[in-house]
């Protein structure tokens, strides 16, 4: 039964950034104050929606197409790769990553954003794809700005990602960004820095991979993502489309 | 051993990825996350609606809001033999951008076993996203009408204080004749929602 064969260790909080981390200002009231419950987990917590194949298009892990109107958009051409594996380095298939992000100018395509920064017309912004059976992905893009924010009165974020992934289990759903080696902004960025352990802030930082990248076309970044892992046994294998 | 990646706030353009025709992006304005049931569904047609507000009280109207439960007779769609096919157990919904309400249109969902046997009371899990939360929020809609189950809910008892356990307990009320529940999300406060570390 499924109860019996996965179990996953406890979710490290302090891996985490707090709820509440007053230099991000908003968490302030956004931050539940009593402790949280602790559950182990039910069905309701080790199942998880599928999603399948049937619901992924050509053109979804393609950044550079799927907002085209009628030009490539503006920017620094870039490969987003990687695998999905879990805590026990395997890698689990099947799991879908969306991401959104900013324009090469910093500026989001968003009824709420109104930074100066122009939009641009081909770019969205918005792609997903699933990992193969191996656990790899892939993405086309183009690296995006940093970008100013209403928090202390200078704040910038520096160039980020976001990425939402929902794995073969409720508990496994996690949200995160993914920046680039390098960004002196990082240092500065509040949000990046409620990530208490620098090790684990480490693990957001996107590596230039000179190997995967295209010559006189696109240079490549690679962001592997580790989703928590059942502790004894291989997850069941999914049924697709549902 | 490898460690999970750390939490990052959704931030305040969630809906670009999660929701994309809400941020105003035709990429796959066909499909439509918040609908849970198809024609022929079984059990009980209901709609959970709320709001979740913050600190000071107001309304969090930049949050996307995800509801995992399953059919009306307690099968997980893509886990569960013999599982509703017009269900889809699944939903997500951004909150209202100009006045933070959200609303789910979903069954009422079937008792599902504790790991030690003994049946849940009737629940849907709720994820909450949103701008200044650092890693989602987790918690639970129950339903008030469910009294004898929700007293024997494994979970429900582990929240050690018994009048924090009604911050999870959706208020049923009948308009035009369809069952809506009532499900607001305190995240500080005197009432301050239950939220759950899985």
């Amino acid at each position: 039964m499924e109860n019996a064969t996965r179990a996953f260790r406890p979710r490290d909080r302090a891996w985490h950034p707090p709820a509440f981390f007053p230099d991000y200002k908003t968490s302030v009231y956004r931050a539940p104050r009593l402790p949280l419950v602790s559950l182990g987990a039910t069905r309701s917590e080790l199942t998880a929606p599928v999603f399948g194949h049937s619901m992924i298009r050509a053109t979804d892990n393609d950044l550079l197409v799927n907002g085209r109107v009628d030009g490539d958009p503006i920017g620094p051409r870039m490969i987003l790769f990687g695998r999905v594996l879990d805590e026990e380095g395997r890698p689990v298939p099947n799991v879908l990553i969306e991401l959104w992000q900013a324009n090469a100018a910093g500026r989001y395509r968003h009824v709420n954003d109104s930074y100066l920064a122009p939009l641009d017309p081909n770019f969205w912004g918005v792609g997903r794809t699933l990992s193969e059976p191996d656990g790899s992905y892939r993405f086309r893009t183009i690296r995006p700005g940093p970008y100013p924010w209403r928090n202390r009165v200078n704040d910038w974020r520096p160039a980020h990602i976001h990425i939402s992934l929902w794995g073969a289990a409720l508990c496994q759903r996690l949200i995160t960004q993914l920046y680039f080696e390098g960004d002196p902004l990082l240092a500065l960025c509040p949000i990046y820095n409620s990530i208490p352990d620098p090790a684990a802030r480490e693990r957001l930082v996107a590596r230039l991979d000179m190997g995967e990248s295209l010559p006189h076309d696109t240079l490549a970044w690679r962001f592997d993502i580790v989703l928590r892992g059942p502790r004894q046994t291989f997850f069941e294998n999914r049924p697709e489309g549902a | 051993m490898l460690r999970e990646l750390p939490s990052q706030t959704a931030g305040p353009y969630v809906h670009i990825g999660l929701l994309p025709v809400v941020a105003g992006i035709p990429f796959e304005p066909e499909r439509d996350w918040g609908a849970m049931v198809g024609p022929g569904v079984h059990g009980e047609r209901i709609r959970i609606e709320g709001t979740v507000f913050d600190g000071v009280g107001a309304p969090v109207k930049d949050a996307v809001l995800e509801l995992w439960q399953p059919d009306a007779a307690g099968r997980f769609p893509g886990h569960d033999p013999g599982a509703d096919p017009a269900f889809k157990g699944f939903g997500r919904v951004a909150a209202d951008l100009s006045t933070g309400l959200f609303a789910f249109e979903t069954v009422k969902p079937g008792r599902v076993p504790y790991p030690d046997g003994r049946l849940q009371a009737p629940h849907a899990t709720l994820l909450i996203f949103a701008r200044g939360i650092n890693i989602h929020l987790h918690t639970r809609i129950y339903f008030e009408d469910e009294a004898a189950a929700n007293a024997e809910d494994p979970v429900l008892a582990l929240i050690e204080q018994p009048e924090r356990r009604r911050t999870l307990s959706a208020r049923r009320e009948l308009r035009d004749g369809r069952v809506v529940y009532r499900f607001d999300v305190k995240i500080q406060g005197p009432e301050e929602t239950v939220f759950f570390d899985v």
